[in-house]
């Protein structure tokens, strides 16, 4: 991917290193239509790039009064594990079982 | 009485339960009975919880007849379902979704329940709460209870909708951009998307973290107040959380809006606003004059007209990470015919997420990703003090801020679906509160060709107290709120 040019500029295997980046898979005619899609999305959202920010700090949280919370090292009761475990598509005894990692 | 028991507002249930003229059981029966006779055309629930109904209607009459109720107890209430509730489901409108149950409450919730609220079930959303009509739901079509050919907006629509047809006392939303206020307004009811803080997000599904807050949709402005009371206030699950208490909203309600300073945003009363919700806003704000107010007509908001965009890069970009976590491994849907873990993951993500989700997630994958970061990201989040600037300043002029809640009246069902643009500038009036972190309101202020329409009000943070005051100020001197739609 070479310089910010919103739009136009966006091209389909910009859009498929995203989707991977992203672990979503798509098809040719998906990645086209999402292509064109996220054209018009980065010319609206294009319009920051029209404000000048010289010198301004990023707001990251809105509200002013609250920084770095940290709770008290306290022990507390977990959520007990077949509570964890409830919604696990695959499981074997207490763990979620994932597909294998490598071949 | 002359309104049928689904239309007392929540206070007035309240009253009549606490006076034992009514019991939870009978008042939640006849919420099933009104959800039975009108959900086939309004469509507000994803899941209704009978059984956890009857429990809980059962808990709140003993607790009435024992003299320890609180304000809510026995009171009726949906909540959009995106706030996790132990042992029900929490679908979010989504595939990725549809057969979770929660193993935890939201706290929002715990507060509700534990008040003696009774759940009656989940409302519907767009999915993960990306839109501004509910068509993005992936597990149901709410429709208009005014119009049935329309939109109840979003993403809150099953909430919104639920509320203004009787099928709910109250509910809780939750407002990224928008959420709350909007399908508010389109449906008729008063919505408030509370000081970014206020209320607890721990247990509310995440879409964009530095934004979300849940909040009350009611009938009445007095009911909204008795909501957040009972919703509002420190949360240590929730480190975002403010640390103080929360005051009484109820206390100030009737105090008026004599000298009250109000600033009317002129930049929200032109260009892409329907001439017919400018001219009911200014209306309503005309009325808050005569009662006392000082309202400056030209206020203005000039670098408020980027908060669009920088809402949609910061949304998206929080969306890509707190989204990144629907593997399929832990919880939700899984594609387990798949061969290996990426194309597992692949396949999950690509079956469990609908086109929305998709492009906000691609979209923040983009504006975050390297050689993009500062044109976007970081331009967004410098663009974002501008505003929060903005809005500091005008609150030293202003002690609330108007504009209409919405640019038109509730939309057609179909008529944005194919241009994203287009249904994001539905929400162009609510995303700047969302930016700032500030809290706002959506009022009913009347009707056009039949349609509801709302008054937004604004003010600086933890300035929901001053808010409800005006807006109950306003909604006292109209009959809106004894409007319900033609079902």
């Amino acid at each position: 991917m070479a310089s910010p040019e919103p739009g136009s500029a966006l091209t389909l295997d910009d859009v498929r290193h995203i989707a991977a980046l992203c672990r979503i898979g798509m098809t040719d005619a998906e990645l086209e239509r999402m292509r064109a899609e996220l054209a018009d999305l980065l010319g609206e959202v294009a319009f920051v790039q029209s404000v000048d920010t010289t010198g301004i700090d990023p707001t990251g949280h809105a509200v002013d009064n609250v920084h770095s919370v940290m709770r008290d090292d306290e022990a507390t009761d977990p959520m007990p594990a077949e509570d964890v475990l409830l919604n696990a598509p695959l499981r074997e005894g207490v763990y979620f079982r994932t597909r294998s990692v490598l071949d | 009485m002359a309104e049928p028991l689904y239309y007392l507002s929540a206070g007035e249930m309240s009253d009549a339960l606490q006076r034992r003229e009514l019991s939870a059981a009978e008042l939640s029966e006849a919420h099933f009975d009104r959800i039975a006779e009108v959900e086939d055309e309004v469509g507000a629930y994803l899941s209704v919880t009978t059984n956890l109904a009857i429990d809980q209607a059962r808990a709140a009459d003993a607790r009435l007849a024992a003299g320890t109720a609180a304000p809510l107890t026995g009171v009726p209430m949906q909540l959009k379902d995106n706030l996790n509730v132990r042992g029900t489901a929490t679908t979010c409108a989504s595939r990725m979704l549809e057969t979770y149950v929660a193993p935890y409450d939201a706290t929002a919730a715990a507060a509700l329940t534990g008040a003696g609220a009774v759940l009656l079930g989940k409302g519907n959303m767009d999915e993960f709460a990306m839109g501004s009509s509910t068509e993005n739901s992936a597990l149901g079509v709410t429709r208009n209870p005014w119009d049935r050919e329309r939109v109840p907006g979003g993403s809150s629509g099953g909430p919104a909708a639920a509320v203004a047809a009787g099928e709910a006392a109250f509910a809780l939303g939750s407002d990224t951009g928008g959420s709350i206020r909007q399908p508010a307004a389109f449906c008729g009811v008063v919505g408030l998307k509370p000081t970014y803080g206020l209320v607890s997000r721990y247990g509310l599904v995440a879409f964009a973290s530095s934004l979300d807050q849940i909040g009350p949709m009611t009938r009445t402005v007095r009911d909204c107040a008795i909501v957040l009371n009972a919703i509002a206030g420190h949360d240590p699950k929730d480190s975002t959380s403010i640390p103080a208490p929360a005051p009484d909203y109820t206390a100030r309600l009737d105090a008026g809006v004599e000298g009250m300073r109000i600033g009317v945003v002129r930049d929200y009363f032109g260009e892409g606003i329907a001439p017919e919700a400018a001219r009911a806003a200014r209306e309503a704000i005309g009325s808050l004059e005569s009662m006392g107010a000082q309202v400056d007509w030209e206020a203005s908001l000039p670098n408020s007209r980027a908060a669009l965009a920088v809402y949609y890069i910061i949304a998206p970009s929080e969306c890509s990470a707190n989204l990144a976590r629907y593997d399929g491994v832990k919880y939700g849907y899984s594609d387990t015919e798949a061969d290996g873990l990426w194309a597992a993951l692949e396949a999950t993500r690509r079956e469990g997420f609908g086109a929305e989700v998709k492009r906000r997630i691609l979209l923040g994958a983009y504006a975050l990703s390297a050689g993009y970061y500062d044109a976007y990201y970081l331009k967004a989040l410098q663009v974002r003090t501008i505003i929060r600037r903005e809005f500091a300043e005008a609150f030293e002029r202003y002690d609330l801020l108007a504009t209409p809640s919405t640019p038109t009246p509730a939309f057609k069902l179909g008529e944005k679906t194919a241009d994203p643009v287009a249904m994001h500038a539905s929400d162009v009036c609510n995303v700047p509160v969302n930016i700032a972190g500030i809290p706002a309101v959506s009022v009913p202020c009347g009707f056009v060709d039949g349609l509801p329409v709302g008054l937004q009000l604004m003010g600086p943070h933890l300035s929901e107290s001053a808010l409800l005051q005006a807006a109950y100020a306003y909604e006292q001197s109209t009959p809106w709120r004894d409007e319900h739609p033609p079902l």
